[in-house]
């Protein structure tokens, strides 16, 4: 009887688990969806996130509100993705390299403003974080109801997100532009799309969902700014795109897979097996690299990913 | 209303080459000054601790070759494998597989003769960093998953194999820290010059800059390693199993970077620690780029890195700012540069209209 009461609990505090581990990669998945959905790899990710995590928590720190700080956070995204477009996109640089240049100037300028602003304490300052909010009735559900609707604000957004945007890309005539764009922008410009102005406005939107991805690690899932905090989720957004062929919603189930192992890792931890944490924390990308393995042979990618566009070299 | 196009231009000449990096250069450190200014640092006072920092006394001179030795390393691995436009991103990744095997044999390798120990275990740490990057080789060439993903995500995969070691089997006895034994003496680099920490490592880092460069202009696979680099389809119906070239590139590669965590064992730590390396694979991406993936490109890029790495100790204590602006100034090198080789093939024209 009380094994089977452990036993409910483990799995309905494993589903609460999932749904919030899920959370940032979600929105980071859905940004990185939409800058390459418009041909423009996004490799600044890890470091967009890791910018909103330190800014969604200083301003949170300094002001006092938590959705400044959220704000403020996707407010970075945005200017990082303006970066990422003005070298990738205006300039026409590699966007492997100028991606990755992102992430590094990113990492570091976090580290830095963190530094000046805070020193270096021996406890890290901490702040109020996001509450929980349980929706009412659907919270009331057995077993599953607490586990799936009592959840923090941000995820509840990132669920409304994943079918609007597969709205916006799939049954607006706005997503279609994108598309074209990333498809095949030749043709977009002849019908009169604005290639760069498209490119440009999808790594911006972006990276304001990758800013506010980084944010909910800082704000909602822990409590205070770790240098570490992002670890690797930017790269495994970028893993989870490939592995949902470029839809919203495959991506998001992708997500909700990382979720669910990460979710089961911190859960075990805790539970006190004999097998060495390390072990668990490996499992995620592990199972993300075999994930990738099953799906890469049947890739679709957009059409012009990493080819910049250049008028003037049309058909080139 | 006036306009502004990229359009291409005509090639430049050779001196351009020299002139770009140095231009490059320049202007990230003029840049410096808004995060310097911006932490509140006095902007000649900070400048001049900088460069005094690393350079000034014959220690701090040492120091910055010392720090060059794994930023050349995973450098020249980087741009090894970026040639061949294998996106080896995992350069972080394979040097902690070389720290790695360096401490499992260096902990252990006591029972043969000890001027055999050394380079084993050099020859095993290449090895190790090769087969840790020949992973995502076989992965992008057989089963067509995307390597720069792979990379990425293999350097956790390899920091979390290293925790577990290190709070497992590896752990020194006794320690609640996640810290391995000490390596035998026979295992550790000796040092070249006195008073300092100059090491066997670094020659064998300028050594790996004239291989790689031997390799580059006079093998056949050097050539061949650059044809699948600028057209794989080309390369493939020109006669050359691009399977293999990216195969031994990654080999290669993954040695360099994992040299590079042999040196940083064997030489400075002599047992591994979580932090054994603070970015090293990842600053080499930057080096490589700056170095414009040539090896002598490579090694002074390196040189300048470190004594930014080195030279922000000094100007921190001196003037306050943060340390990590040494990391600030690395991005923005990385992205200067970029714009400067743009320009190297482009050039702005006004249009008006």
């Amino acid at each position: 009887m009380i094994g089977e009461i452990i036993n409910i609990a483990f799995i309905s505090g494993l589903i609460g688990a999932t749904m919030r581990m899920a959370t940032p990669i979600i929105f980071a998945t859905l940004g990185e969806i939409l800058a390459e959905r418009a041909g423009v790899l996004n490799l600044g990710i890890e470091g967009i996130m890791l910018m909103g995590a330190m800014t969604g928590f200083l301003f949170t720190f300094s002001s006092g509100s938590i959705w400044l700080g959220v704000f403020a956070a996707a407010c970075v995204g945005m200017l990082l993705g303006l970066l990422m477009a003005l070298l990738s996109v205006h300039l026409g640089l590699s966007q492997h390299v100028s991606g990755l240049g992102i992430t590094l100037f990113a990492t570091g300028l976090a580290m830095f403003i963190y530094r000046l602003h805070f020193g270096s304490p021996t406890v890290p300052p901490i702040i109020e974080p996001f509450k929980q909010v349980a929706l009412p009735l659907l919270s009331k559900i057995p077993l599953i109801g607490s586990a799936l609707f009592k959840q923090y604000s941000l995820t509840y957004i990132a669920w409304l997100l994943v079918p609007a945007m597969s709205i916006l890309l799939y049954k607006t005539k706005i997503g279609l532009k994108i598309r074209t764009v990333g498809e095949n922008p030749v043709v977009a410009d002849t019908v009169g799309v604005n290639v760069t102005l498209t490119r440009t406005l999808c790594l911006v939107a972006g990276g304001a969902f990758m800013g506010i991805g980084g944010a909910f690690l800082t704000l909602a899932h822990q409590n205070m700014f770790l240098i570490d905090v992002i670890g690797g989720r930017g790269w495994v957004a970028i893993a989870m795109v490939i592995f949902g062929n470029w839809d919203p919603v495959k991506g998001t189930i992708g997500a909700l897979i990382f979720g669910f192992l990460d979710g089961l890792q911190l859960r075990l931890q805790s539970v006190g097996l004999v097998i060495p944490f390390h072990v668990f924390l490996m499992v995620p990308y592990l199972l993300t690299i075999v994930a990738l393995i099953g799906v890469s042979r049947r890739a679709t990618v957009p059409a012009s990913l990493l080819k910049p566009y250049r008028r003037e070299e049309k058909g080139g | 209303m006036i306009r502004f196009r990229i359009v291409k231009r005509q090639p430049l000449s050779g001196w351009a080459k020299v002139a770009i990096p140095i231009g490059a250069i320049v202007v990230t450190l003029m840049l410096s000054a808004i995060p310097i200014l911006f932490a509140g640092g006095h902007l000649w006072k900070s400048y001049f601790y900088l460069f005094y920092g690393a350079l000034g006394t014959r220690y701090n001179l040492l120091e910055t070759f010392v720090k060059a030795s794994p930023l050349v390393l995973t450098g020249l691995a980087v741009a090894f494998a970026f040639r061949a436009k294998f996106w080896n991103i995992g350069a972080e990744g394979q040097l902690l597989a070389g720290a790695l095997t360096a401490t499992v044999l260096g902990v252990h390798l006591s029972a043969i003769p000890p001027a055999l120990v050394l380079p084993t275990i050099i020859i095993a740490g290449f090895l190790a960093g090769g087969i840790w990057a020949s992973i995502p080789a076989l992965l992008k060439t057989k089963l067509k998953v995307d390597d720069v993903v792979s990379t990425l995500l293999l350097n956790y995969v390899m920091i979390h194999i290293m925790g577990a070691l290190l709070f497992g089997p590896l752990q020194q006895p006794g320690s609640s820290w996640p810290r391995s034994s000490a390596i035998i003496e026979a295992a550790c680099y000796p040092i070249l010059l006195i008073r300092s920490r100059f090491h066997l490592g670094i020659l064998i880092s300028f050594l790996a800059v004239w291989i790689i460069w031997f390799i580059n202009k006079k093998t056949i696979f050097g050539y061949q390693s650059k044809a699948v680099g600028i057209n794989i389809r080309a390369a493939h119906f020109g006669g050359i199993n691009t399977t293999s070239v990216i195969l031994w590139t990654a080999l290669i590669s993954g040695g360099l970077a994992g040299l590079a965590g042999v040196g940083e064992l064997c030489a400075l730590q002599y047992r591994l620690i979580m932090d054994i390396s603070p970015g090293y694979g990842y600053s080499g991406i930057v080096i490589a780029m700056l170095g414009n993936l040539h090896p002598v490109g490579v090694l002074f890029s390196s040189l300048f890195f470190s004594v930014i790495i080195v030279g922000a100790q000094t100007m921190s204590r001196m003037t306050g700012v943060p340390t990590y602006i040494a990391e600030v100034i690395q991005g923005m090198a990385l992205m200067v540069m970029l714009i400067f080789l743009l320009f190297t093939e482009y050039k702005i024209r006004v249009m008006r209209r």
